[in-house]
């Protein structure tokens, strides 16, 4: 009896001393969450260097775009711990900031001696600073990303159409540097037989239920002259998210939309148009840089057939494109804040950006992007600096939900179903973030 | 001897269960039973209720939790009533549920009614337009959205053999004239074969005697029909309408999977209008105040109807 009680006590001892083991294994485990999309896949492979050298296991909870903010805006609205770091997207930083979500970094980059002034200007008032343009830093820019296009370099290069092109337009059919001559472009590819395929002009964001559609028409208006504001008086919008160069802008989505875009095309964003550039579907795509690694390795239209071009010029000769990209940031309820801010001085290295731009992710560290190599180390990585230069973004205010929301309809009612017109659509924009804004308090 | 029989059955009688324990009555040991029942529905139906009547009336934001809640009174339910989006979803909403009740019910109806002849094969049948109702709505909206597809999609390219329209004109989805059609479609091909077997057990429960004296008077076949097959199918029709109106009233899946709502707000139906509100505006206050409005609609409206039906039924 006895020598089975010690037996069984034993057992009992092992068990509870290997469970306790393994828990103490896992205590510094850290979870970062992000979007389940290609640099994710990177950012895996990156942290392995970071596990290598500092013994804390990485894990990951990645989340497709589409349910994305859903899921993680819960996360941290119930003030989860699921997250110990997060990349949040750029336009939740007012919200995460205001809300107390967020660790505030500017002490821990006092101390580890990380500057601001080391990063793309863009990427640092995009992704870290609430308020904007001041020195108040929620994240470490993480991933770069603007909105660009695509263009099939080999069917451009065909004597044949270049020949028809420069007959009916007059100028050689190569990279747009204008809205007109992407339109021009878009036109002269739509419906046109190619191989034996009929093709389109060019796709473009139109998707209602996320971001898409302002993403996409926010690219083209920013470079008509559309302005979130009056630069002189915050949240007066009159005049400026309506102007005659605004409804202009949007007139010419619209124009584009009808005139150039595969059919069906009426719910398109990020995944859609990845997917009628690869099938060989269109001429020119709308699209973040972070596609580009794969389009490029593509054995279909990546390689020698796929160009890169920055978002053109508007009627003014303005040319501003769509922000987009993450900072990564401590998620303030994590028990592992400790840990969490040791991932951020790694990542920061410079070696480790290095490699980070070296596996797909976009680097936002000017060492990175500066180096005299960067330019010829992709075929895209001109276009993507390129790019960077000329950012804007959308609200970043803690309600940017509504006023996203807002856009999306209004946009949406306007360029795909058609409804009212473009003066119409503006005009009710201003009115929705108007009413936004004065529940806010700030009108 | 009577009398002992009685004292005999009154001793055999166990006690009430409640006399063996101690202090506890039947009427408590009654609520004792049903407590967890009642706890259970009292959380999560009831207190969400009460609670989203409360946040109604307030400016509560599920993002914002450190923000100050203030009270609004009746500001949201005004502010709701005078939008013209959500009148503009409702109609939408209104458009839906009338066609596809009404197409449901015909459909349904005339299957039943064919079903119902027991020609050869028709276990078969039944079984076969029974298929559609036992399938996930995601998977149907999810293979529906690939049939509506303008260049590949098989819908497109039947209505263009018929038709000689070009399939790639065919834009189901993205066609604001089409777009609510394309929903209807999917919607009556789904849940048609739920209401052709409620119709189906309406039409078994008349009784053969019925038509046979009919026959008996002469009766022609379209007299039995709408003399005696369609009023005494009436409640069991009425009862289809009733829960496909309720169903279809806060349909979200469907529309969520096929159209999103778009093209614009074309096919916005008042529960995408909510979700927006409530999960992607965060405007919870105010989302509540709206689900409380739908559900008094639906709730009031399916009260008038179910006292229709009662009438009918006592005809």
């Amino acid at each position: 009896m006895k020598s089975s009680l010690k037996l069984a006590l034993g057992l009992a001892s092992a068990i509870t001393a290997s469970t306790a083991v393994s828990n103490v294994a896992h205590a510094e485990d850290l979870t970062l969450c992000w979007a389940a999309w290609d640099p994710a896949n990177a950012l895996v492979e990156l942290s392995k260097d970071f596990t290598k050298e500092t013994g804390i296991g990485m894990k990951f909870e990645f989340v497709p775009w589409t349910n994305y903010a859903d899921r993680f805006l819960n996360e941290l609205n119930s003030h989860g711990k699921l997250c110990d770091l997060i990349i949040g997207d750029s336009q939740w930083i007012g919200g995460a900031a205001e809300n107390g979500h967020y660790v505030k970094l500017n002490d821990f980059f006092d101390k580890e001696k990380i500057s601001m002034d080391d990063f793309v200007p863009a990427t640092v008032v995009g992704y870290s600073e609430w308020p904007k343009n001041t020195p108040n830093y929620w994240a470490l820019p993480a991933m770069g990303d603007v909105v660009g296009w695509t263009y099939r370099k080999d069917w451009f290069s065909k004597p044949e159409l270049q020949k028809e092109f420069k007959e009916k337009y007059g100028w050689d059919l190569g990279p747009p540097t204008t809205f007109d001559q992407l339109k021009q472009i878009a036109e002269f590819f739509q419906k046109r037989q190619i191989d034996g395929k009929t093709v389109y002009g060019a796709s473009i964001y139109t998707e209602r239920g996320s971001e898409g559609i302002t993403m996409g028409a926010m690219d083209v208006l920013y470079s008509y002259g559309f302005q979130y504001e009056n630069p002189k008086k915050p949240y007066e919008m009159e005049g400026f998210v309506n102007s005659d160069k605004a409804v202009k802008g949007l007139e010419f989505y619209k124009a584009l939309y009808d005139c150039c875009t595969p059919p069906g095309a009426s719910n398109s964003y990020m995944g859609e148009g990845v997917d009628a550039f690869k099938s060989g579907q269109v001429a020119m795509h709308m699209n973040f840089t972070f596609t580009w690694p794969g389009l490029q390795k593509d054995e279909n239209v990546g390689g020698d057939k796929i160009g890169y071009f920055v978002n053109p010029k508007g009627p003014d000769g303005d040319q501003f494109a769509q922000l987009g990209g993450q900072g990564i940031s401590v998620v303030s309820y994590s028990d592992k804040q400790e840990a969490a801010l040791k991932y951020i001085k790694w990542f920061a290295n410079k070696d480790v950006q290095a490699k980070w731009w070296s596996l797909g992710g976009y680097s936002c560290l000017n060492a990175v992007v500066k180096d005299p190599k960067f330019p010829a180390s992709q075929p895209y990585a001109q276009a993507f600096l390129d790019s960077m230069a000329i950012v804007k973004d959308f609200w970043a205010e803690p309600s940017y939900a509504p006023l996203l929301q807002a856009s999306q309809k209004r946009f949406h009612d306007y360029v795909v179903a058609g409804q009212g017109s473009a003066k119409d659509a503006l005009d009710g924009l201003v009115k929705d973030w108007t009413q936004v804004f004065q529940d806010d308090g700030k009108l | 001897m009577l009398n002992r029989t009685a004292d005999n059955v009154a001793r055999a009688t166990p006690e009430p269960l409640a006399k063996k324990i101690r202090g506890i009555s039947d009427k408590g040991l009654a609520w004792l039973f049903i407590s967890p029942t009642i706890l259970l529905l009292l959380a999560i139906n009831i207190f969400p209720l009460i609670w989203a009547i409360y946040l109604s009336f307030t400016n509560y934001r599920a993002n914002r939790p450190n923000e100050v809640v203030k009270n609004l009174g009746f500001a949201n339910y005004q502010r709701i009533l005078g939008d013209q989006d959500i009148w503009i979803a409702m109609q939408t909403t209104a458009h839906f549920v009338f066609w596809t009740i009404l197409l449901q019910t015909l459909i349904g109806f005339t299957l039943a009614w064919l079903i119902d002849r027991k020609f050869r094969g028709h276990a078969f049948w039944t079984t076969l337009i029974l298929v559609p109702m036992m399938l996930s709505p995601a998977v149907v909206g999810n293979f529906w959205r690939f049939l509506y597809e303008p260049q590949i999609g098989l819908f497109s390219y039947v209505i263009s053999f018929v038709s000689g329209i070009p399939p790639t004109s065919i834009q189901m989805l993205s066609n604001v004239s089409l777009a609510p059609w394309s929903i209807i479609i999917v919607d009556t091909w789904m849940w048609t074969p739920y209401v052709m077997l409620i119709c189906l057990a309406g039409l078994r429960s008349i009784p053969e005697y019925i038509y046979e004296a009919a026959e008996v008077d002469r009766a022609s076949n379209w007299r039995q029909f709408w003399s005696i097959t369609l009023p005494m199918a009436l409640p069991f029709i009425m009862l289809a309408v009733l829960f496909r109106g309720i169903e279809n009233f806060k349909m979200f899946d469907m529309v969520n999977l096929l159209t999103g709502g778009g093209p614009g707000s074309t096919t916005e139906v008042a529960s995408i209008t909510l979700k927006r509100q409530a999960f992607e505006s965060w405007r919870t206050g105010y989302s509540s105040a709206f689900a409380i409005i739908l559900f008094v609609a639906v709730f009031g409206l399916a009260n008038i109807y179910v006292k229709a039906l009662n009438k009918v039924k006592q005809r």
